[in-house]
C-alpha cells in the first residue's frame, strides 16, 4: 500500500515539499500584502470609507498584467493585489509541484488526473470563464 | 441599497462614515475573531466572513465574497502545509477529488455572475445552518480496514495515518459518490466564496470512511485549489477589493494561527456552541435579507 522508500521520490518526500512549498507561499503573499497595506493606509488612510456600492475593480487591477504595471508604478492598491495573486498562485504552484513528483515517480494515472486539475485552474486564472 | 433594519442601517451608516484607517482596523479585527473562533471550532473562519461584511460592515455580497475566497486560501494553505508534513492528509484521494471541486468551483463561480445576489444570500443562509447543525452533532468515525472500493485499489487511495500506536493502514470507499459529493461542494465554494469544508468532511467520512483526522487535514488540503479556482474569476471580474481583502485576510490568517496555538487540550465544546449560534442568528438575517430581496 505504501510507495516503496527504493522510489526516487517517496510519497514521504513529496508530502514534505509540498508542505514547504504552501508555507513559502503564505509567508511570501502575506509580506507583499502587509506591505502594499502600509504603504496604502500611509497615503488613503484619512480618506472616507465606501465598500457599500459595488463598482467592479479598474481593469489595471483584474489581470496580471495590469498589477504588475501599478507594482512598477509602485501604486499601492496594486501591490496589495499582487500579494492576493500571488496567494491565489500558492495553491496553483502545488498542483503544479504534484505533477512533476507524479512525472517523477511514473506513476501515469496521476499525471493525468494532476494535469486535469492544474489545466482547470489555468483556465480559471487566464480568465477562461465568461463574466 | 435599501435597508431593513433600522439597527444595522444605523451601524452601517456609522461605519461607513469612518475613514479608510478605521475601517480596515475594524474589519480585520473582526475576522481576527471569525479566524480564532473557526479554528478553535473547526468550522473555519470563511463561513462567518460573508455575513459579518455584508450585515454588520454594509459591505457589497460580490466584494465580501471576493474578500472571503482569499482569506480561505490563506487560511487553508497555511494549515495544510502543517498537517501534510505530519502524514495525515491523503494527497492521492485530495489530487483525485480536486478535479470535481475545482469543476463545480468554475460552474460556482460562472453562476454567481448569472444569478442575483437575494438567491446568493438565500443559499448562503442554508449553508450556514447546515454548517451549525453539523457542528452540533459531530459525525461518528467509520474507519475501513475492510475490502476496499476497487477504484480506490486501481488509483491506489488506500493509505495509512499516524495514530498513537503507529502508521494505522485504511481503505477507501464509496469513491463516486465522494466524488460527486465533492462536485456540490465545489459550486457551493465557488457561488459563496467559503471552503464548504463541512461538506468535504461529510463526503470523506460518511461516504468514502476515511479516518476523521484524514478527512479534516484532506479536505484543507483541497480547499486552497478549490478556492483559487474560483478566486480568479473572482479577480478577472473586477470583484476582488485590495483595500477590503487586506484586512480580512491578514486578520484571519492571524485569527487561525492563534487559534491552532490555542488548540492543544482546549475544551471547545461551550465554545462550539456559542460559534454554532452566532451562525444560525448570521443565517437568519442573510435569509431574512435574502428573502426581502436586498443584499
Amino acid at each position: 500500500m505504501e510507495t516503496p522508500r527504493t522510489q526516487r521520490w517517496s510519497d514521504y518526500d513529496v508530502d514534505q515539499l509540498l508542505g514547504n512549498l504552501l508555507r513559502i507561499g503564505v509567508i511570501i503573499a502575506t509580506i507583499v500584502t502587509a506591505a502594499g497595506g502600509v504603504l496604502y493606509l500611509a497615503q488613503h488612510g484619512l480618506e472616507q470609507a465606501d465598500r457599500r456600492v459595488f463598482q467592479g475593480e479598474p481593469p489595471e487591477l483584474r489581470g496580471v498584467r495590469g498589477i504588475i504595471g501599478g507594482v512598477l508604478a509602485l501604486h499601492a492598491s496594486a501591490i496589495i493585489q499582487l500579494g492576493l495573486v500571488l496567494l491565489i498562485a500558492t495553491p496553483v504552484a502545488r498542483v503544479a509541484m504534484s505533477l512533476v513528483a507524479f512525472i517523477l515517480q511514473r506513476d501515469r494515472v496521476f499525471i493525468v488526473v494532476t494535469s486535469i486539475v492544474l489545466a482547470l485552474l489555468i483556465f480559471s486564472l487566464t480568465g477562461g470563464v465568461p463574466g | 441599497m435599501k435597508l431593513r433594519h433600522q439597527n444595522i442601517a444605523d451601524s452601517i451608516d456609522t461605519i461607513q462614515a469612518v475613514s479608510v484607517l478605521l475601517f480596515t482596523a475594524l474589519v480585520g479585527g473582526g475576522s481576527f475573531c471569525a479566524g480564532l473562533l473557526g479554528s478553535l471550532t473547526g468550522l473555519g473562519g470563511g463561513i462567518v466572513i460573508v455575513p459579518m461584511l455584508t450585515l454588520l460592515f454594509g459591505v457589497d455580497l460580490r466584494y465580501a465574497i471576493g474578500a472571503s475566497l482569499v482569506s480561505v486560501i490563506a487560511t487553508s494553505s497555511g494549515a495544510a502545509a502543517a498537517y501534510v508534513k505530519e502524514g495525515y492528509t491523503n494527497v492521492r484521494v485530495g489530487m483525485l477529488l480536486e478535479i470535481a471541486t475545482t469543476l463545480g468551483a468554475l460552474g460556482g463561480a460562472y453562476l454567481a455572475g448569472r444569478i442575483g445576489t437575494s438567491a446568493i444570500a438565500v443559499i448562503f443562509a442554508l449553508v450556514l445552518l447546515y454548517s451549525a447543525y453539523r457542528s452540533m452533532k459531530p459525525l461518528a468515525e467509520h474507519v475501513s480496514t475492510d475490502t476496499a472500493h476497487p477504484l480506490a485499489d486501481t488509483l491506489r487511495l488506500n493509505s495509512t495515518y499516524p495514530t498513537p500506536n503507529g502508521f494505522q493502514p485504511y481503505t477507501v470507499q464509496g469513491v463516486p459518490a465522494g466524488f460527486g459529493l465533492m462536485a456540490l461542494a465545489g459550486v457551493l465554494s465557488g457561488l459563496l466564496g467559503i471552503g464548504s469544508g463541512a461538506l468535504k468532511v461529510l463526503a470523506m467520512d460518511q461516504l468514502m470512511h476515511l479516518p476523521f483526522k484524514v478527512s479534516t487535514t484532506t479536505s484543507n488540503f483541497m480547499i486552497g485549489v478549490t478556492a483559487a479556482a474560483s478566486a480568479g474569476i473572482y479577480l478577472s471580474r473586477g470583484y476582488i477589493d485590495p483595500v477590503l481583502a487586506l484586512p480580512v485576510m491578514l486578520g484571519v490568517l492571524a485569527g487561525a494561527l492563534t487559534g491552532a496555538r490555542v488548540l492543544a487540550g482546549a475544551k471547545t465544546t461551550i465554545l462550539r456552541r456559542l460559534f454554532s449560534a452566532v451562525v444560525i442568528v448570521l443565517a437568519l438575517e442573510m435569509l431574512y435579507n435574502g428573502i426581502r430581496g436586498g443584499v
